[in-house]
């Protein structure tokens, strides 16, 4: 973020490096139940992103002094594979996963109906196989997705874009070079049905105009992610149907 | 697509004219019901409900159930109900003569129970006993696993699906409302039960479910030992 390069991230004709205009989203395909050992899961394909997410429980906390007796709470773990990145990343939990760890946690507790299970905890872990950009709001939309499929009660799915900057100009949905080479990057989670916002960081600066029309580009952007959410979600279910010939 | 009832997602304003909203659903505004569960809408006469594909057993009380011991305590049995939490069977609720110590007598780590849920609390503890008409160690026979909100089409309408899989197959089946179901019989009888029961718990969001049951069963006629025709 910020590195100063003389890289060129746009084209004659406006178009960013992978050929996208400045409001367009990479290609998402989203898959659910793909873990039969886990309580529900789910894989994103977001661009050159490759993410697994696996749901455990609610199940009784354990450690026992981290049950809390009004309600679950939902841990998630944000872990990056040592292949995921272009140069080997050291395995194991550091800073940057932890405060991603938290943010999805926190993002998740708010769409979570928590209070129906008091002394319980949700595990939602995040496997990134392959990295490339936007790795915290991919895995954040695949969770939720995770979640519906185990039959987690939630008040609403959590779906989550980005905006930054690039060269002066507001784009949606980072890439690696426009993440490493550009001005701000602007990560959103929010929950479709009511329009809340979970998940808010920001690296770099924008002028106020800039933040306004790149938390609306996400929150435009968003509706269409919720789509495919929900279109994988129904998938399997359609598909029985069509089984019998309907 | 007529033969799927209507989807809903978490957050899915669930409306549908005359009837009530009742489980599976959160109050989202004045008046409003919103869906709780990635599920289907289930219309009955007079309540609407989201009833999720899958998810855990939510005990509740009366609630016949089949768990297995996982621990003993000095008075206890500590039982895992495939729920979110353990439950507990206290000696007193056991239909033997238990003196405290002497638990592992009677059941031990591993063994099955059928049982009633007695009681559960506000932060979700459970008692759970075996002191009613029916209710006993399980001793031989299959397990089979199912999501919990499935049971209700395994059993049907009035037991119609389970009775209608015990006839034509010959085999003994108990299931518990949180979804392990115990299969006795001979081992091609057992199969073929077991695949009934898979197909419901695959088409359980289906209408005209009944009618293939039977077809399958049928089809498997062939396979069934110690028919009497």
């Amino acid at each position: 973020m910020g590195t100063a390069s003389d890289k060129k991230l746009f084209d004659e004709n406006g178009l960013r490096l992978d050929g996208r205009s400045p409001g367009d989203l990479r290609p998402i395909r989203i898959e659910t139940d793909v873990l039969n050992r886990a309580d529900g899961s789910a894989f994103i394909e977001w661009g050159g992103n490759k993410i697994q997410v696996a749901v455990y429980g609610p199940r009784e906390a354990y450690p026992r002094h981290m049950q809390n007796i009004n309600q679950a709470f939902v841990r998630a773990r944000y872990n990056m594979a040592a292949f995921s990145v272009d140069e080997r990343k050291r395995p194991g939990p550091d800073r940057r996963s932890m405060e991603i760890s938290k943010v999805i946690s926190e993002a998740l507790q708010a769409a979570v109906m928590v209070e129906l299970f008091p002394r319980a905890q949700i595990d939602v872990f995040i496997e990134v196989l392959q990295a490339d950009a936007g790795t915290r709001i991919a895995g954040l939309t695949a969770s939720a997705v995770a979640l519906a499929a185990a039959g987690v009660p939630m008040r609403d799915l959590v779906v989550g874009c980005t905006a930054g900057k690039v060269d002066g100009k507001v784009v949606l949905d980072l890439s690696k070079e426009e993440d490493n080479f550009g001005q701000a990057d602007l990560p959103v989670a929010v929950m479709p049905k009511s329009g809340k916002v979970v998940l808010m960081q920001m690296d770099g600066d924008l002028s106020i105009d800039e933040f306004n029309e790149a938390t609306s580009m996400i929150f435009k952007a968003t509706e269409r992610i919720n789509q495919i959410q929900r279109d994988a979600l129904k998938k399997n279910y359609a598909s029985t149907a069509q089984d019998w010939g309907e | 697509m007529s033969n799927v009832k209507q989807i809903v997602m978490p957050g899915d304003p669930v409306e549908v004219p005359n009837l009530k909203p009742r489980n599976g659903v959160y109050k989202c505004g004045d008046n409003k019901y919103c869906s709780q569960f990635f599920g289907i809408l289930q219309e009955s006469e007079q309540f609407v409900d989201v009833v999720p594909f899958t998810g855990k057993y939510v005990p509740r009380r009366n609630d016949k159930v089949i768990g297995k011991v996982i621990e003993i305590g000095p008075s206890m049995w500590i039982v895992d109900i495939s729920s979110t939490y353990t439950t507990l069977l206290h000696m007193n609720d056991a239909p033997w003569r238990v003196t405290s110590g002497e638990l592992k007598r009677y059941m031990n780590v591993g063994d099955y129970v059928y049982a009633k849920v007695l009681s559960i609390n506000e932060i979700k503890e459970s008692w759970i006993t075996m002191k009613d008409v029916g209710l006993k160690k399980l001793e031989g026979g299959t397990l089979v696993s199912i999501p919990a909100p499935k049971v209700p089409r395994i059993i049907g309408k009035g037991g119609s699906m389970v009775n209608m899989i015990k006839d034509s197959t010959h085999t003994r089946i108990m299931v518990g409302q949180n979804g392990v179901i115990w299969l006795d019989g001979a081992p091609e009888n057992v199969i073929v039960a077991i695949g009934a029961i898979r197909k419901v718990e695959e088409e359980a969001h289906t209408v005209g479910l009944t009618d293939r049951v039977k077809k399958y069963l049928e089809d498997k006629k062939g396979e069934i030992v110690g028919n009497s025709e």
